[in-house]
């Protein structure tokens, strides 16, 4: 599991390093050149310019204070800012009847259907029943693409035609998590933006249906964010927080260059926490998140790819 | 879909307008929010910073000019400088001289390629060719029913590999088919893949090698941040692409991608695509990408659309009188009549300056309601309309008894048409508080 979060945030680290190395040998610079540097460090990761600049003043703040002064120490102070910022205490899911039921929403080709796929696979492997309910009805081909994730994963799906009302397979899913005594329920939805205020309209009458069947679910709603996306992504996640009340979020694609660092945005801001990293496109590639690991591969000294992986 | 960096914009130099005088300090100042805008916009960070450093140079350089004031000044380099930066003139498709052009449509995971596929295809058929597309993502499951059921539904053929046959073998056959069976237009829908996994990179170069594309276009998510000179890059290296597609630009993303794109690979942004159905396409131009980066509206745009049902003219006038809001119920009727006539209001009223600003205030349309207010108009004596303010409540009955409606509703007609009207002086005056409703 961690050596494939570390491959996967390898590229990550490596792109980064170009930027830190460059800090780090930051020759005869101020303390003030290099951290401009740093704050366009983060700038090129999209964390975004308020959060960079917050960031970057509480280390010259510190450096005001006689606090650190060579690259290594900005470097592990940025670290730890970072670290303040990501390592909230997991919101403890509120109690609710059983199943667990996870909504998962996000905008289009985030990753929400390859996601639920994993998800299954990660709690079967840890014992759970798991059930998916395919809520999306509008793409085409989207219950097929599930059934797939969930053959592949080895669980039960319950969908409807194509055009059927989602939140009426939000509703067969549940009783049918009910019925064959399911622990976790996944609920797939169609992709949609959220500017589109009929389609955030049926989300919520998802998760009426859902909280009317299963006393207390969704105790997950869940957003899948493409880490390649800039800062779009902290309005996906006020909009479709203020909406549905998001209680995590899944970042995905850490398999290619994007550093996703928005995420950091979106804490600092909304308190909303990563729980997921999707690593790729196969079954296993999903990793829980770590924000240690995190700001580690954000800000990594290391010159060289991680021995772990 | 440029909203959010034109508010900031906007913002940036209503400061600059107010300045007597422009300094070398308060002109930096005023770069430093243009910088920020562009970030917050998603402009790759070097690039934003390019840009503001090229303005400067020219902005200073033409200090001189005593016809304008220097907030305008400014204005028309940054114009300048987007327009050059988002390419000179618009770019289609290049046009094909022996039939079957080859089109690849490339790109990350999820970006948009197998909807945008179809819509090409769409969009070519408009123009009187006889596209097919293939089915050339053997990797995402469902991805190819997922194009046969978007292909089917609006008539195109689709080609899908046989069981066991490798994207490299159904490629060269698509294209022995579309000969045969006068298909003029080959659209390939690939497998999203990572830019960095080398063997899918290669298996596209191979593709490339074996049916000789036409052109091959990358699709890149409109809400894509920094990431996307990286991707455009890398895209450019391995395949040399001839242009870009940005996707997903109804949504509120600031596009700051496409100023990245433009400035790291140099190619053209063909389209752009707009919504889920299957003709919300449209060919970039980024003159006017470039005046609605600025809140000067995509007044082209909208004159553009409003051709094909009312005079350019007449379009103007319009927008003339929407800014200087010297609107009066006649105006309104005209223009809800306009309205109706050229299709989807959604597209059309987003294209009007400063009416992003009322959607994003939560305004949204009813198309019944248009012709509720409609009606209500229409039983208006030419004074009254002229001159709202007469319409007491006699005249109110009788209006509502000409429409069929009840005094309520004209009453509301009447209130929401000043509201509109006050709104647009507001809008002149620069003040946005208050706008709640339109009536349509
Ligand atoms: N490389 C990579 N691709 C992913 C990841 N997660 C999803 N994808 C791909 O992204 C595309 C869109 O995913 P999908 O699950 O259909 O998105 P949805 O529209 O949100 O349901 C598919 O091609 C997936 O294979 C990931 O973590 N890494
Ligand atoms: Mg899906």
């Amino acid at each position: 599991m961690l050596s494939r979060l570390r491959a996967g945030l390898r590229r990550t680290r490596d792109s980064l390093l170009s930027g830190i190395g460059r800090i780090l040998s930051g020759r005869a610079d101020s303390e003030e050149v290099m951290i401009d540097q740093m704050e366009e460090f983060l700038l090129s990761a999209d964390v975004g310019v308020s959060t960079s600049e917050k960031l970057a003043q509480k280390l010259r703040t510190h450096l005001r204070e006689g606090g650190a002064g060579a690259g290594p120490d900005l470097l592990a102070l940025m670290k730890k800012e970072i670290l303040d910022v990501m390592k909230r205490p997991l919101a403890e899911s509120a109690p609710g009847g059983r199943p667990h039921v996870t909504l998962v929403v996000g905008v289009n080709g985030s990753g929400k259907t390859t996601t639920v796929g994993k998800l299954a696979k990660y709690y079967a492997d840890r014992g759970e029943k798991v059930l998916i309910a395919c809520s999306d009805t509008f793409r085409a081909a989207a219950g097929e693409q599930l059934e797939v994730w969930a053959k592949r994963a080895g669980v039960d799906i319950v969908r409807q035609k194509s055009g059927a009302d989602a939140a009426s397979v939000a509703y067969d899913g549940a009783e049918a998590g009910l019925a064959r005594a399911a622990s976790v329920v996944l609920v797939d939805t169609a992709g949609r933006l959220h500017t589109k205020v009929n389609l955030m309209e049926e989300l919520k009458k998802i998760r009426k249906v859902l909280a009317r069947k299963i006393e207390g679910s969704p105790q997950e709603v869940l957003l899948v964010l493409d880490a390649s996306t800039g800062q779009n992504a902290l309005i996906q996640a006020r909009e479709f927080g203020s909406c549905m009340g998001v209680t995590g979020i899944a970042l995905t694609k850490l398999d290619g260059t994007a550093k996703g660092g928005v995420v950091v945005a979106i804490a600092s801001e909304l308190d909303i926490p990563v729980k997921f990293l999707g690593v790729g496109e196969s079954l296993e590639d999903l990793v829980e998140f770590d924000p240690i690991e995190f700001a580690d591969a954000l800000l990594s000294e290391e010159n060289s790819p991680s021995p772990l992986s | 879909m440029f909203d959010e960096l034109t508010s900031r914009l906007e913002t940036v130099f209503k400061k600059l307008r107010g300045y007597g005088k422009l300094t070398e300090q308060n002109m930096r100042d005023s770069l430093r929010e243009v910088r920020r805008a562009l970030l917050e916009a998603d402009v790759n960070y070097k690039v934003a910073k390019d840009f503001v450093s090229r303005v400067e140079e020219e902005a200073l350089g033409r200090e001189v000019l005593k016809s304008l004031t220097p907030g305008q000044q400014v204005i028309g380099v940054v114009h300048e400088e987007l327009i050059r930066l988002l390419g000179e003139k618009a770019t289609g498709l290049k046009p094909s001289s022996k039939p079957p052009a080859v089109i690849l449509i490339v790109g990350l995971q999820g970006s948009g390629k197998t909807t945008f596929t179809t819509k090409l295809a769409v969009h070519l058929r408009r123009k009187g060719a006889k596209p097919m597309v293939v089915a050339a993502d053997l990797k995402r499951p469902a991805a190819i029913e997922q194009l046969k059921i978007l292909a089917d539904s609006v008539n195109v053929r689709a080609l899908v590999p046989e069981k066991g046959e490798s994207v490299l073998e159904a490629g060269p056959r698509a294209v022995a088919e579309a000969s045969e069976t006068g298909h003029d237009w080959v659209l390939f829908d690939t497998a999203g893949r990572m830019h960095v996994d080398e063997e899918m990179m290669s298996e596209l170069s191979q593709l490339k090698e074996l049916v000789s594309p036409h052109e091959i276009l990358l699709v890149l998510d409109g809400m894509t941040g920094q990431d996307a000179v990286n991707v455009a890059s890398a895209f450019e290296k391995t395949l040399d692409f001839d242009g870009a597609v940005l996707t997903k630009l109804d949504g509120d993303a600031r596009g700051g991608a496409a100023l990245s794109l433009r400035a790291v690979t140099g190619k053209p942004i063909k389209f752009v695509s707009v919504g889920e159905k299957l003709d919300a396409l449209e060919v970039f131009h980024p003159d006017r990408m470039a005046s609605r980066i600025l809140g000067m509206g995509d007044i082209v745009s909208l004159v553009e659309k409003a051709g094909q049902a009312v005079d350019a003219e007449r379009a103007l006038e319009m927008e003339r009188k929407l800014s200087e809001a010297d609107f009066t119920l006649e105006d309104f009727l005209e223009q809800l009549k306009e309205v109706k006539k050229m299709g989807p209001i959604q597209d059309l009223v987003e294209m009007i300056p400063g009416f992003g600003k009322m959607k994003r205030a939560g305004l949204s349309l009813d198309e019944n309601a248009l012709v509720r207010v409609e009606a209500v108009i229409n039983s208006m004596t030419p004074r009254e309309r002229l001159n709202p303010t007469i319409i007491d409540g006699s005249r109110r009955k009788r209006i509502a008894k000409g429409s069929g409606s009840s005094v309520q509703e004209v009453n509301k007609v009447l209130k929401q048409f000043f509201h509109i009207q006050k709104l647009l002086r507001q809008m002149k005056r620069g003040r946005r508080k208050g706008l709640s409703f339109l009536p349509f």
